[in-house]
């Protein structure tokens, strides 16, 4: 049986200048409450791991606003214009990386690989600094895992273990996130009994999750 | 027809039975209005959804179901709801047939740039050098120049997406195929010449025997 936390309690958890995967995209499978709580607290000095910064006020664009982040690893900010300002002021450090390059690097993170070799970004500006390996007469560059201190989940279902089930677009890289982290908060929608989400269902397994939300009231 | 259409209509053309295709946000999101009745696609959006379907009606919006650009959509019967390393793996993995994106520039190798104009415009590249390097056919939809300046130019002075060629170039005055000799053009766009086609572009065009015409019923 996992322990549910307040908004509040599990807020309380983060330390100034952790590192947070915080799931979803364009806010779509983001767990809002907690952003919001994390928000109210205020700890600063983050790095967050997003697949993008969302918009101004939305999402985990509202850690932006607040001015919580310190550095941002996201495959987009063009609809967030705040990060964009920030970046260019220098207030915030922005790491931009290539979607699938981002999933796999925090996938590599999760399942204790060293860090993966894709085609994507040889030749363009992505490829500064990194290392390039031909295989069988094709480059690739190795990218390097990310791992979180916190990830935090959206997920449509949890039972009172701790498994998973998500939505439609809304699991994006949840699913993933929930590997690569030394805690693991999910925000479920609904929490049931054990036994109703179906073990076919289950997409992240609860041994994964160290805590869950409790239920909106 | 305005610029948009005819090259939404035209692209539209390059679609063919039980492909899996990804339009990319704007423009080429169009395409979709313009699928040959009776023809089987499915369309993915990166976000986490194969079998991509038309807006909701009014009020009926899943907020767990948006294509990449964040919008509300449906999902039509076979559908299939994926995370994010499948989704990339399908793209990197060359199980996608067909990716559609808008451009900035692109060159005679072929070369595609969009996804940042320095010092003015850093969006990132959120999917697209990943579906520049994984997918089957790359099709570049856009119009043939921004505001007078050319688009199709000798070398791509923006930074590249990926080092990949593309496979078809698509304007509303011209199809355009980039090959190991140069660009070389396929088709003209409706009420234009060749000449004017060359003075819209800075790149060198083959101009083949069989210069066809767009032709749309």
């Amino acid at each position: 049986m996992k322990r549910a936390l307040k908004p509040e309690e599990a807020a309380e958890m983060i330390p100034e200048g952790a590192v947070l995967l915080i799931g979803g995209f364009m806010g779509v499978g983001s767990p809002h409450r907690l952003i919001d709580a994390i928000v109210a607290r205020g700890v600063g000095g983050l790095t967050l791991v997003n697949n993008d910064t969302c918009r101004p006020g939305e999402g985990v664009g509202k850690l932006i606003d607040a001015g919580l982040v310190d550095k941002a690893i996201v495959s987009h900010i063009g609809l967030n214009p705040v990060t964009q300002q920030k970046m260019i002021s220098g207030e915030m450090e922005v790491e931009l990386v290539p979607q699938g390059t981002l999933v796999e690097r925090i996938r590599a993170g999760g399942v204790g690989l060293g860090g993966v070799l894709t085609p994507t970004g040889v030749g363009t500006l992505v490829e500064e600094g990194k290392q390039v390996i031909e295989i069988d007469g094709r480059k690739f560059l190795l990218e390097r895992p990310i791992r979180g201190d916190f990830a935090l989940l959206d997920a449509r279902h949890a039972d009172c273990v701790g498994n998973l089930e998500y939505s439609l677009t809304a699991h994006n890289f949840n699913p993933v996130m929930a590997l690569a982290a030394d805690t693991v908060i999910a925000e479920p929608h609904h929490i049931m009994p054990v036994g109703v989400i179906s073990p076919d269902a289950v997409k992240t397994p609860g041994v994964l999750v160290d805590y869950l939300l409790e239920r909106a009231h | 027809m305005d610029a948009k259409e005819i090259i939404a209509r035209r692209v539209a053309q390059e679609l063919r039975a039980g492909m899996l295709v990804n339009l990319g946000i704007g423009l080429p999101s169009m395409v979709a209005s313009f699928v040959p009745d009776g023809l089987q696609v499915f369309f993915q959006a990166e976000n986490g959804v194969i079998g991509l379907g038309s807006r909701p009606p009014e009020g009926m919006e899943d907020r767990d179901l948006t294509d990449a650009g964040g919008g509300f959509v449906t999902a039509v019967p076979g559908a299939a709801s994926i995370d994010s390393a499948m989704s990339f793996g399908l793209i990197r993995g060359g199980h996608l047939d067909m990716t559609v994106l808008g451009g900035l520039q692109v060159d005679e190798r072929g070369h595609l740039a969009n996804w940042m104009v320095p010092g003015r415009m850093v969006p990132g590249m959120g999917g697209a050098m990943d579906l520049v390097t994984g997918a089957k056919r790359v099709v570049v939809a856009m119009v043939h120049s921004a505001k007078g300046a050319p688009k199709i130019v000798p070398e791509c002075t923006l930074p590249l997406t990926a080092a990949r060629r593309v496979s078809l170039i698509v304007t509303e005055m011209a199809v355009i195929e980039p090959t190991d000799d140069g660009l070389v053009l396929r088709e003209t766009g409706p009420g234009v010449s060749v000449e004017d086609i060359r003075a819209a572009t800075t790149a060198t065009l083959i101009v083949p025997d069989d210069l066809g015409r767009m032709s749309f019923d």
